[in-house]
């Protein structure tokens, strides 16, 4: 439904994907106009950077596609529309997942997935199998991993009702973090992503194994391949977070 | 005097409409600081490999830096304030009643819109600008005189923000929902003003043209009038940034005209 509504606005569908296309491009952009005046950032040339920039906007872009609308819980709960949602025979998660479902986003899995292409073909590796299973597992459970940043932050709402920025600082900020080399940030920040939000398992540390570098915070061998248990974990306390969430749900005006 | 008075009082409600959200000022207050911080940290690794690129030391460009932050709600750098709600107004008609209205459409939103910039402006930016400067070795000023120029140069960084998004929000009289366009508005102001690097590190010809677009006087003009590194001096920056209100508030008005001319409300 929500998709043949935006079609009913072809032009102005058209120039939405195309803005949402953009807009990420304009991101890789200043990252070409940084490589334009240095080598290397931290340490990375720009095929490196625009791996893990592709990783990133790719994971992130496809989590924002399948649950980006849970950011929408804060409203909902402040117009009292989430009601609705309650006396539906159908999981609440679900529904919201569905709740303007954006086409558009499909933009910035384009330009990641392009980016991304552009990498590999300058990267210069053997891709082996091993290779190959990483970076799948990197897109696939990097999208897992933001989709609970989503829902745990949907769930968050359910008691600060007007705070979804807080939810952009770590999704839109975690996603341009992981657009960077880790060795760019200070250790502290690093180890933050790693062990607190466990972001780093989108990109960082897979593909520093990818890449054939050192882990900057010198993590023993075998995490870097954790990515598939982080995920699932991370599954676990986003499915407690929400229901938790929704279970304290009190309905407005009451 | 009268219509004086009522444009304060609509500036007055712009203020206090945004200053009610206290936990979602709070939000961005934090989601401001965090982009800070990961900006902060891109730009020092950039100015390690490259000292003095764009003409600024590491602690000019880490003012760049959290002054980029501190506008960045109050001049609508994404786009957005009074723009959202203006384009919903037009879509669903309701545009039709604002126009019988004895109040001029497009001060009446200037005046929505500095309300609203000026709260935010206290709100989400100083906060994150003192922050900042706790965390990393800023290049702040310590002249009165400096401080006051970039207050009227952030005044004339809102006004030419709104001027910009005015123009774009005429256009959905045209193509009925300017959602895409809004978009648009947000991702050029994004780029041209400096937010994602300064426009001073943009090579060559392509950098130089990016300085005399209006974007250029929302974000790059007043952090170069804060550091003191424009061309030509403060004054120059804020006689650029006054010239581009100028003329882009005219073509609103103009805009405005035509457009007004197009619209057919149902049954009247």
């Amino acid at each position: 439904m929500w998709v043949r509504s935006t079609m009913a606005y072809r032009t102005s569908f058209a120039i939405m994907l195309a803005a949402n296309f953009a807009t990420t491009a304009l991101d890789f952009a200043a990252i070409m106009i940084m490589f334009s005046q240095v080598d290397a950032l931290g340490g990375f040339t720009l095929p490196e950077v625009a791996f893990l920039y592709g990783t990133s906007a790719v994971a992130f872009g496809l989590s924002d596609l399948l649950l980006g609308s849970a950011e929408r819980v804060g409203r909902r709960v402040r117009d009292g529309t989430m009601d609705v949602l309650l006396t539906r025979p159908v999981p609440v998660l679900g529904q919201l997942a569905a709740d303007r479902f954006a086409l558009r986003r499909l933009g910035r899995i384009l330009q990641g997935s392009l980016v991304l292409g552009w990498a590999i073909s300058r990267l210069e590796l053997e891709w082996t199998a091993g290779r190959v299973a990483l970076l799948v597992s990197m897109v696939v459970c990097g999208t897992v991993i933001f989709g609970c940043v989503f829902v745990v932050g949907g769930a968050f709402q359910f008691w600060a009702q007007d705070a979804s920025e807080v939810q952009n600082a770590f999704t839109y900020g975690g996603t341009t973090l992981l657009q960077y080399p880790p060795t760019v940030f200070g250790r502290e920040l690093v180890r933050g992503v790693t062990f607190v939000v466990p972001l780093a398992f989108v990109n960082w540390l897979p593909a520093l194994r990818v890449l054939g570098r050192d882990d900057p915070l010198g993590l023993p061998d075998g995490l870097d391949l954790a990515a598939p248990a982080v995920a699932l974990l991370c599954c676990a306390v986003a499915g407690a977070a929400w229901r938790a969430g929704l279970r304290s749900y009190r309905s407005t005006g009451s | 005097m009268h219509l004086l008075r009522l444009h304060f009082a609509v500036a007055l409600s712009g203020f206090r409409r945004y200053a009610t959200y206290r936990v979602a000022t709070a939000a961005g207050v934090f989601t401001n600081t965090v982009f800070g911080f990961i900006l902060a940290y891109t730009f020092l690794a950039l100015w390690h490999e490259r000292p003095h690129l764009g003409g600024y030391d590491q602690s000019q460009a880490l003012t760049f830096v959290w002054t980029g932050q501190a506008l960045l709600a109050a001049a609508a750098l994404m786009g957005g304030g009074f723009q959202d709600e203006f384009q919903e107004r037009i879509r669903t008609g309701d545009v039709a009643i604002d126009l019988y209205r004895p109040v001029d459409l497009q001060t009446w939103w200037l005046a929505a819109d500095l309300g609203r910039a000026l709260f935010q402006l206290l709100g989400r930016g100083v906060l994150p600008l003192a922050l900042g400067s706790l965390v990393f070795d800023l290049a702040l000023p310590a002249s009165p005189g400096t401080w006051l120029c970039f207050l009227a140069a952030v005044l004339l960084a809102i006004v030419v923000s709104f001027a910009v998004r005015y123009l774009f929000a005429l256009c959905g009289f045209w193509l009925l929902d300017a959602t895409g366009l809004g978009a648009l508005s947000g991702l050029l102001s994004v780029f041209f003003s400096g937010m994602l690097l300064p426009l001073s590190v943009f090579p060559g010809g392509f950098g130089d043209v990016a300085r005399l677009l209006p974007w250029a006087a929302m974000l790059q003009v007043p952090a170069d009038v804060l550091l003191g590194t424009h061309p030509g001096g403060a004054a120059a920056g804020l006689a650029f940034q006054t010239g581009w209100a100028v003329v882009l508030l005219a073509g609103g008005r103009l805009l405005q005209a035509v457009a007004t001319r197009k619209v057919v409300v149902q049954g009247g």
